[in-house]
């Protein structure tokens, strides 16, 4: 049992019959998630693996019993993707699109506030149970199932330190990719709270960067509720110049906020371990689960 | 993208907000027609795209349509913070009776936007919001319930305005929320936004951030922005025109990898183990070989840069497609400087075969080869 998803998620996919949409349909299958319908306006009654196509997610979701969808539709089209998703009431949307406005951005995860939706990104490579769901585009075969709930704002950091998770032997009950983005749905203190409520997870990863202040805040969280099991954490970006965007919309620093410094300060603070390099975080949890 | 000072003011004006008299100029003449009809005292303000422009003496005063000319030959063609100076705005100075702060941003945390004000115009309003933070006002914006004239008329009210003069300042803190909808702002601001002795409204200084991927809703920015050489280096052009995340840094190490997070991750280690990155450099993911080729070319052409570390952890990004734009490259135009290449994941077992065919060394730690990097640059000197 993961959070957000499990092994009983059945999915659409939005998009599916885009390049990147039937690639990634392919792979999730592979790995044995439930896809259950694709949408792609216009090219209903297709099929992409085997994957039935609608036109929208209404049609789909009538005849299909799917509560989650991942979402590859183009920047400009995402947002009404997404609210096609939460207006028909699906549990759990993933937004992989990059690019997406912020005005967009802020209306998709205000209107699944309102719908009680969980919103994953937008910008992110998605979220994988090992062993029971993919809904992302991580490789899946860096994963293996076990104890560590890892949450991370950026993709191919988060496999380099899952990697280095699992030859360690330690394995993960869930991986979320919040995204890149200046405005995403789920914070460091959303996920701390339902790994904190899960049973199967028994040590935490943070994985931040510069920009924004959701190490802050969840730095806060953990000194004022105090959290039972160890957490980890790795920050990108000590060496961001300010006010340049490092890849990622959200990596930036704004004056003096948002650094590095900072969050690692903050975590400190607060009894976070943070560790120097991606390849010791998994040293670092090893020791403190031995304890 | 940030837009200059000037262009803030046009759109300011378009929503009917005031902002002085005055003109733009790009050369000397110019800005003595515009300074001769206008009433002293003047302003000379340099358009570039620095913060602290005042301080690094990018705004001058003038007394008289020839004195204006004088100050103007001084900054015209003169760096500020490494921006050449192109452009002039010549204003008039206003007669304040106090300046005040108006802003909408976006709020990250709060996951929406936010209107901020404070009697502490022309101030940098990070540093009222550390100094004294008390003395700002921010009005969350609920999404979902947009910025409404009685939300306006609260904050004037807090900013201890009543009657007329509150109306006035609400329905222009109304229009700018308005600007930041219509141009995608990531931040709208007034500083100062100065109350006149006589008792006027006028945006003295203006300051516009637009979302960069609301750019096509922006088509004229959007081709500015493509045009646009003066904030950018040679080197940044070349990487935006090829789709690649570069940020030019001070070292000598150059960096490539993939994923934003890892590149920045890299530049990290590179630091840990005493060297200094020459720049972010991210191919995103599931790079062409091309692409990957054209983002050697342009780390090879840096001069500051001695060696070049590649780190690629392959998600959607495929190994043999990055083994094969390393080859591309080297046929090109030859490895002229070291190279460290760091290959692991999808397809990792097809491209460190081609490279190793082709006898180019393959590592497979980070660490490892980030330690080996900096050790080349160091020797390199």
């Amino acid at each position: 049992m993961g959070v957000i998803v499990g092994k009983n998620t059945r999915a659409i996919v939005q998009g599916i019959t885009g390049t990147q949409g039937s690639f990634h349909t392919r792979l999730m299958l592979n790995y044995g998630t439930e896809i259950k319908a694709g949408v792609t306006p216009g090219r209903g009654g297709q099929q992409v693996c085997g994957v039935p196509v609608y036109d929208t997610v209404e049609e789909a979701a009538k005849v299909q019993d799917v509560d989650a969808s991942i979402i590859f539709v183009p920047a400009r089209f995402a947002a009404n993707a997404a609210f096609e998703s939460i207006e028909n009431g699906l549990k759990t949307v993933v937004v992989v699109t990059e690019h997406i406005p912020v005005k967009e951005s802020i209306q998709i995860i205000a209107r699944a506030k309102r719908r009680g939706t969980t919103v994953v990104g937008p910008n992110t490579p998605g979220i994988i149970v090992p062993g029971e769901c993919k809904l992302g585009i991580m490789p899946g075969h860096i994963f293996q199932q076990g104890v560590v709930g890892v949450a991370s704002r950026s993709g191919t950091l988060t496999y380099e330190i899952a990697a280095g998770l699992t030859s360690a032997g330690l394995g993960q009950s869930t991986c979320i990719g919040l995204g890149g983005d200046p405005i995403v749905a789920l914070g460091f203190v959303d996920t701390l709270k339902m790994f904190r409520d899960d049973k199967q997870t028994k040590a935490v990863v943070l994985i931040g960067e510069i920009g924004g202040n959701l190490e802050e805040l969840a730095a806060d969280f953990v000194s004022t509720e105090g959290y039972e099991k160890p957490v980890v954490s790795f920050i990108a970006g000590r060496t961001a110049p300010s006010g340049k965007r490092m890849g990622h919309a959200g990596a930036i620093i704004m004056g003096k906020a948002g650094t590095a410094k900072g969050k690692i300060e903050a975590f400190k603070q607060a009894g976070v371990d943070v560790a120097e390099k991606p390849g010791d975080v998994a040293k670092i949890l090893i020791e403190r689960l031995r304890k | 993208m940030r837009l200059h000072e000037y262009e803030a003011k046009e759109i300011l004006s378009r929503y009917e907000i005031r902002i002085p008299e005055g003109g733009l100029a790009t050369s000397l003449s110019r800005v003595r027609e515009i300074a001769t009809e206008l009433h002293p005292p003047l302003m000379v303000k340099a358009q570039v795209l620095v913060s602290g422009r005042g301080k690094a003496g990018g705004i001058l005063f003038a007394n008289s349509p020839s004195e204006a000319e004088t100050v103007a030959k001084r900054l015209l063609g003169a760096e500020i913070k490494a921006s050449k100076v192109r452009f002039l705005l010549v204003e008039e100075k206003l007669s304040v009776k106090r300046e005040l702060y108006f802003g909408v941003t976006v709020d990250r945390s709060n996951q929406c936007y936010v209107a901020m004000a404070s009697s502490t115009g022309g101030m940098e309003i990070e540093e009222v919001a550390v100094a004294m933070p008390e003395k700002i006002i921010r009005f969350l914006i609920h999404p979902l319930d947009g910025f409404h004239s009685h939300d306006a008329v609260e904050i004037a009210r807090k900013l201890g305005y009543s009657n007329g003069p509150r109306l006035k300042l609400a329905a222009i803190l109304g229009k700018l929320y308005q600007v930041a909808m219509d141009y995608d702002g990531e931040l709208v601001e007034m500083n100062p936004l100065v109350e006149t002795v006589s008792g006027d409204f006028v945006a003295a200084d203006a300051r516009l951030i637009v979302d960069n991927n609301a750019l096509y809703r922006h088509p004229e920015l959007e081709k500015r922005l493509r045009e646009q050489r003066t904030e950018a280096s040679v080197l940044e052009m070349k990487a935006r025109q090829k789709g690649l995340a570069y940020v030019k840094l001070e070292g000598n190490v150059g960096v490539i990898g993939n994923g934003a997070g890892l590149v920045m991750a890299t530049l990290d280690t590179i630091q840990l183990h005493g060297g200094k990155p020459a720049n972010f450099l991210d191919v995103g993911g599931g790079a062409s070989m091309a692409k990957v080729a054209a983002a050697l070319d342009i780390v090879f052409s840096d001069p500051e840069v001695s060696t070049i570390f590649v780190n690629i952890l392959g998600g959607i990004t495929r190994c043999d497609e990055v083994a094969k734009g390393i080859l591309m490259k080297r046929k090109r135009s030859g490895f002229v400087k070291p190279i460290v290449i760091r290959l692991v994941g999808t397809n990792e077992e097809e491209g460190r075969r081609v490279l190793r065919e082709a006898g180019v060394p393959v590592m497979d730690s980070m660490e490892d080869a980030a330690e080996k990097a900096v050790e080349l640059a160091i020797r390199r000197g």
